[in-house]
């Protein structure tokens, strides 16, 4: 199996997609030359600027003109060059999008791909750094994956360039780097199933996209304390996989949820309230949650620090309820 | 106007769809006023003759997007009556399955991809639906239609920069009936309104009488050509709203005497003037009207017996992925 970076694979994802389905193009500002972090570098070379579009700086015509474009039968991937700048077409996304289908009553798809790169990446301060996952597993008709590996990078977006619902595809931007094993015929990864990553009997500990690399760096620690955490990679939170982890829940009793995002209406609220309500009878102490303070993120590292989670924290949390 | 010019037959049958446009609306409004239609319609009375001028010259396969006042648009582009009044009372058989209502009426099958309830934002997705025509390599066209108020949304500029820089095959229409809700767009909008701004992106653009059937009718037709010929062009169709901005709005915002003066100028009336002098008689225009009326008091009333949707059909057609029925909560 070959090696290569998160960022490569979503590239080679994409290409694959593209050389199979004449119906799949992208577009976005700076595409042609690379896109801003070097995700799209090459493609316009191999499949032209009418399939990989140069699109002027407007959001929210970015993302609009995909609706229309999905709903003509064309699979559009829309770059959105940081997830904060998608706030630029929130009416695209949520009241068109995801809406088309349904208001219709069912005469629309909206085969679309959303890609938003996410998350903190060396102070890039508070309109270059959130991670909004949970604002849109609240609205109806989208899904929303955030892979944390190479491997699902790459089969994570293939799925979801097939998928007929618009798709939310939060990429890391600290991940871009990443290397892992992808393998080159790559199977289809369903969206909606989560991985065991690492399995344990002491605690279950429930995390996505570049938290749920700390998350297993604290299994790590939390195994020199004996205590063996089971490590879940969500994956996707619309729809999530609740079976895998109730069943995990159902084996060791305690739930640690980790995540980048501002904790306050974050969707570990979701999962501690979902495992709460359906299986209260499984947990042995109330379920936790490991997430940023409500406040914007900083510049300076000693402030931008302040939100960020580390594997320190997940360790001191997880002790709270499974200490020994 | 001069008569050589003046087909009989191609305005008679306009004449006929513009009434029929009307009198779908008064129907709609009478249920409004029974309380059969549940949520809000935005009547498009005295406008009727841009929408029929610019969507009779449209073939099935070309694509039309509409806004909030766009039942006559939509009957027009050719979708059925019966569905849509069905759907304005939320009943089964609607053409949205009693999902959209009026704001968000639509009919795939005409090639019709929807009114709107956000203004404006039909502009992107036109553009949109315009640049997978081009992907496609096809010949259809996409028009839009938006209101004059859509002007000052920021998708008019971000649309009709992308429909010029990518070349697509779109007309936009900018049905101005001087309102912007309930204020008068001129006190809203700087400049001297959306031809200034098309041609100031190198969009062709003209002000036309959108109360003039042939007008509007010879305009948009010479304007297809122009867009298959050399990409997005706007016209700007000046006409005016005869009532408020929904039905149950009295409109008493505008100055005395401004809507009753305006009915001098409504499109139907006008129409018919001209077909009485070519000749038609007025019998057969009665007749005409007529027609459109029963049509539509027959359509009020197999949308007023039918039955709501089952309310277990509110999870169905939300996504593909994940099944709403068991995981919705």
């Amino acid at each position: 199996m070959k090696q290569m970076t998160y960022l490569e694979a979503g590239r080679e994802g994409l290409a694959e997609m593209m050389r199979e389905d004449k119906t799949v193009w992208a577009l976005g500002e700076d595409l042609g030359r690379g896109g801003v972090f070097g995700q799209y570098h090459g493609l316009q070379a191999e499949f032209g600027n009418e399939r990989i579009v140069d699109t002027p700086i407007s959001e929210s015509c970015i993302l609009g003109s995909a609706v229309g474009a999905a709903m003509m039968g064309t699979r559009p991937i829309v770059e959105m060059r940081f997830a904060d700048f998608a706030l630029c077409a929130v009416d695209e996304l949520v009241n068109q999008a995801a809406k088309a289908r349904y208001m219709f009553g069912g005469q629309a798809r909206v085969p679309m791909v959303v890609r938003e790169p996410s998350g903190m990446w060396r102070s890039s301060a508070a309109q270059h750094s959130q991670s909004l996952e949970s604002w849109y597993a609240h609205i109806p008709g989208l899904v929303v994956v955030m892979p944390s590996t190479p491997a699902d990078n790459k089969s994570l977006l293939m799925e979801s360039i097939r998928c007929d619902d618009p798709v939310v595809f939060l990429e890391h931007k600290g991940l871009w780097d990443l290397k892992g094993p992808v393998d080159d015929n790559t199977e289809i990864l369903p969206i909606g199933k989560a991985r065991v990553a690492k399995p344990g009997s002491d605690v279950t500990i429930v995390s996505w996209s570049a938290m749920f690399h700390t998350s297993m760096e604290a299994a790590k620690g939390l195994a020199e304390k004996g205590i063996n955490a089971e490590v879940i990679d969500l994956r996707t939170l619309w729809p999530w996989d609740k079976k895998t982890v109730y069943e995990s829940v159902h084996k060791t009793g305690h739930l640690v949820v980790v995540h980048e995002a501002v904790q306050v209406g974050g969707f570990g609220a979701e999962i501690v309230a979902s495992v709460t309500e359906n299986v209260f009878s499984d947990l042995k102490s109330a379920p936790l949650r490991v997430a940023a303070p409500r406040i914007p993120i900083s510049y300076a590292p000693t402030m931008e620090n302040e939100v960020r989670i580390t594997e320190d924290q997940i360790i001191e949390a997880t002790l709270k309820r499974v200490g020994k | 106007m001069s008569k050589k010019n003046f087909y009989q037959d191609r305005y008679t049958l306009f004449f006929k769809q513009m009434c029929r446009i009307r009198a779908f609306e008064r129907a709609a409004i009478s249920a409004k006023d029974e309380g059969l239609v549940l949520g809000a319609i935005h009547p498009s009375i005295g406008q009727e003759a841009a929408a029929v001028g610019v969507c009779e010259n449209l073939q099935k396969e070309d694509i039309l997007l509409s806004t909030h006042r766009g039942h006559g648009h939509t009957l027009s582009k050719g979708a059925d009556p019966k569905a849509m009044m069905l759907e304005l009372l939320g009943k089964e058989g609607g053409n949205c399955a009693g999902k959209g209502g009026s704001m968000h009426i639509a009919d795939f099958g005409v090639g019709m991809l929807g009114a709107n309830g956000v203004v404006g934002a039909n502009i992107n997705i036109a553009v949109g639906a315009a640049h997978a025509i081009k992907l496609k390599c096809e010949n259809n066209i996409v028009v839009c239609i938006f209101g004059d108020g859509a002007i000052n949304r920021g998708p008019f500029l971000e649309g009709l920069n992308w429909a010029k820089v990518y070349n697509l095959p779109v007309l936009f229409i900018c049905e101005d009936n001087a309102y912007s809700a309930t204020t008068r767009s001129k006190d809203t909008t700087a400049g001297s309104g959306p031809v200034a701004r098309a041609l100031s992106l190198g969009i062709p653009a003209e002000t036309f009488d959108g109360n003039d059937i042939i007008t509007v009718d010879q305009a948009t037709q010479d304007y297809i050509a122009r867009v298959k010929k050399s990409g997005p062009h706007l016209l700007h169709l000046t006409t005016y709203r005869l009532g408020g901005h929904t039905s149950t709005d009295l409109a008493s915002y505008r100055p005395e005497g401004e809507a009753g003066g305006q009915w001098s100028n409504d499109p139907i009336a006008r129409c018919r003037e001209l077909l009485i002098d070519d000749g038609v008689s007025a019998e057969q225009l009665d007749k005409i009207n007529n027609g459109a009326v029963a049509e539509m008091l027959w359509v009020y009333e197999i949308a007023r017996d039918a039955s709501f949707p089952p309310a277990i059909d509110a999870y169905q057609d939300v996504q593909n992925v994940g099944n709403p029925q068991t995981e919705a909560f």
